[in-house]
């Protein structure tokens, strides 16, 4: 196996607050290598953003108490001084962010705020960044790319937006793009087009690509690997297909429930009861263990460990192997 | 464009008519008197009053007297242009006394006004940069205590001090810049920091929390993440967007104190609009209060035009249609 493009290890994110330390992050292990595409689903507040805001450098020293190491082409990003990390930034990790109304600064011009981060890394002319900016904005397939790149952002559809943000995102060419809910703002149509974008893009890039969506759906067909994330852990990671055909641990099949699929007759989707846990007072044990239908004692006393099932897929869950196998065919992949 | 400011024009003519014709009927309505009997002195005669009223047209009902005034005041009058009229109480025509009025209150409005904004916005900016610390706090404290700092408690305070205990200032009084530089600077530096005290204070907490607004946008979010400098993310994308709407109230906030500074002036004895204000009200001089009132009125409209014009600018989501 070679190096990976991104390593992350144990990392720890607390936010200490008047009302006690949120731990966002919470001890969170993963790699991804070059050119893959690793989806991370989680509901609101199970850290996905946190931890790759993390990675990009994004979250505020002054009010984060950051632990674990963020290894990225094996230089630790963690340890990393602000200006070293700025060099990273927006060159080799690149990010686009959920809401692309509000990600455009609204007073400059969409060319001109894509020539403003290629000018920050390279040493060329304003026109050559410039036209390098056009030439991104028609790889994203966006029409007349001369006349958009000088028209302000409140002149773009929101998926014009999200195009401009990803060409902006891909024009230094980076090794790792971080998607932060890319496509959550978005009309049905135009997410499925950008998620083709930035699949074809990847391809022609050979990007890296991290996938952050709550959206299962979103990730089954554009992701190599998926990582489940609950309150601030990885409770299950396997390949798209270990978790779709094999899911093996209760809250991703409280995720599957809660798709629409073709072919099932359901009236209504099942949703996860209850809430996702307070990441100041996390329950003991299994964190998912309030709102776990197959809770047990085990389950509120020891938190269970992210063990291998085969390959690359493991889960954290008390419950046998066949207990849970049995479950899935059951009650999961069965139609109903 | 061109459209937009032509109808804006009329709109602001239209207010302007509005407020002079209320000041009049204000004036005419309320039990003040005859102007003429105030006006003829002690010795009295029909024959005197008579010529008095021909003189200041008061022998026309109130709402001629209006129109008279609108159409002096576009057309001229045997003073010229703009017909100002006479003063009741002095009997000189108004024209000269107005423009070397406005010249005073304006060095006043614009001195505490390039104090303000250079302290306020400072002050905010360094403020919302490093939000909940010793230095952010004290100087927010400090603002509030400033905004409740009245200018008649404070210039008085100012003049006790730096005048009358230290002999650092050479006391009240109107120079000339035409008198040389340094009595000019001594003079008006106290009503400048008197004067500009509170807006400072306002200013200061209006961009902090502007600035703090702006500083948790998204587009700031994507500025870092695009590996920009943290200055240029703060000075490009954070002060462009958090300081825009403080034009506007500067605008209108500089226009309001173009109309006249009532209690500076009075504390400080400068001869501007302020002054003229008091007298006129207190001698019920009817055409200096509606002159003053069109002057004020004037720099208020114009104001508003000039910050919704520059708006359009600063801002490229604002257009005329």
């Amino acid at each position: 196996m070679p190096e990976p493009l991104l390593e992350v290890k144990d990392l720890r994110v607390h936010f200490p607050t008047e009302d006690g330390v949120v731990k966002a992050v919470d001890g969170l292990s993963f790699s991804m290598q070059a050119g893959e595409t690793l989806g991370i689903v989680g509901e609101s507040g199970s850290g996905k953003s946190v931890s790759f805001l993390t990675v990009m450098g994004l979250i505020n020293k002054k009010s984060a108490i950051i632990e674990g190491q963020v290894l990225f082409q094996g230089q630790d990003l963690v340890q990393m001084a602000n200006d070293e990390l700025r060099e990273i930034r927006g060159a080799k990790i690149a990010m686009i962010f959920q809401d692309p109304m509000t990600s455009l600064h609204p007073f400059y011009k969409v060319g001109d705020q894509i020539s403003e981060m290629i000018l920050a890394h390279e040493d060329i002319s304003k026109k050559e960044a410039f036209d390098r900016s056009v030439e991104m904005l028609r790889r994203v397939n966006i029409p007349q790319p001369k006349e958009r790149a000088r028209q302000y952002p409140h002149e773009f559809s929101g998926g014009m937006r999200q195009r401009a943000m990803i060409a902006m995102a891909l024009s230094l060419n980076p090794d790792l793009l971080i998607a932060d809910e890319p496509t959550t703002a978005l009309d049905v149509t135009v997410q499925a087009q950008i998620l083709d974008l930035i699949d074809r893009l990847q391809s022609e890039f050979n990007t890296a690509v991290a996938l952050i969506t709550h959206d299962l759906g979103v990730v089954a067909e554009h992701c190599h690997h998926i990582q489940v994330m609950y309150a601030g852990k990885i409770v299950e990671e396997g390949t798209a297909d270990d978790i779709y055909y094999r899911p093996m641990m209760p809250y991703t099949w409280g995720l599957l429930r809660s798709l629409p699929r073709l072919g099932h007759d359901t009236d209504r989707l099942t949703p996860i009861a209850g809430a996702p846990p307070s990441l100041i007072f996390l329950p003991d044990g299994c964190s998912f263990s309030p709102r776990c239908p197959y809770v047990f004692d085990e389950c509120r006393a020891i938190e269970p460990e992210l063990l291998p099932i085969d390959g690359h897929h493991a889960a954290r869950c008390h419950l046998s192997l066949e207990d849970r196998e049995r479950i899935v065919a059951q009650e999961i992949l069965a139609p109903s | 464009m061109l459209r937009y400011i032509i109808r804006r024009i009329l709109w602001a003519i239209l207010v302007l008519l509005i407020v002079v014709f209320i000041t009049y009927m204000i004036f005419f309505l309320l039990p003040s008197g005859d102007p003429a009997v105030r006006l003829a002195g002690k010795n009295q005669t029909p024959q005197l009053l008579e010529q008095i009223r021909l003189q200041f047209g008061l022998n026309h009902p109130w709402y001629i007297q209006y129109l008279l005034f609108l159409k002096h005041a576009v057309l001229g009058d045997q003073y010229g242009w703009p017909g100002l009229g006479l003063s009741f109480i002095s009997k000189v025509p108004l024209k000269g006394i107005i423009f070397s009025r406005i010249a005073v209150t304006a060095q006043l409005a614009v001195g505490a006004a390039i104090v303000w904004l250079l302290v306020g916005i400072s002050v905010g900016i360094l403020s919302a940069l490093r939000p909940h610390t010793v230095a952010d706090r004290s100087a927010m404290g400090i603002a509030v205590l400033a905004i409740s700092m009245p200018v008649f408690f404070l210039g008085p305070l100012a003049l006790y001090i730096f005048w009358f205990k230290l002999g650092w200032l050479p006391g009240t009084g109107y120079k000339p810049i035409s008198e040389g530089i340094g009595p000019w600077f001594t003079h008006w530096i106290l009503p400048w920091i008197v004067l500009a005290v509170l807006y400072a204070a306002f200013y200061a907490r209006l961009s902090r929390s502007n600035l703090m607004e702006t500083m948790s946008e998204d587009y700031i979010r994507t500025a870092r993440a695009k590996g920009l400098t943290e200055k240029r993310v703060v000075l490009r994308h954070g002060l462009r967007a958090g300081l825009t709407p403080i034009v506007t109230v500067f605008g209108l906030d500089l226009a309001a104190l173009l109309g006249g500074a009532i209690i500076t002036e009075s504390i400080f004895n400068l001869p501007g609009i302020g002054q003229l204000t008091v007298q006129a009200v207190g001698g019920q001089d009817l055409n200096t209060i509606a002159v003053i009132t069109l002057v004020a009125a004037v720099f208020v409209v114009v104001a508003n035009l000039i910050v919704d014009i520059l708006y359009a600018f600063l801002d490229p989501r604002v257009r005329f249609d």
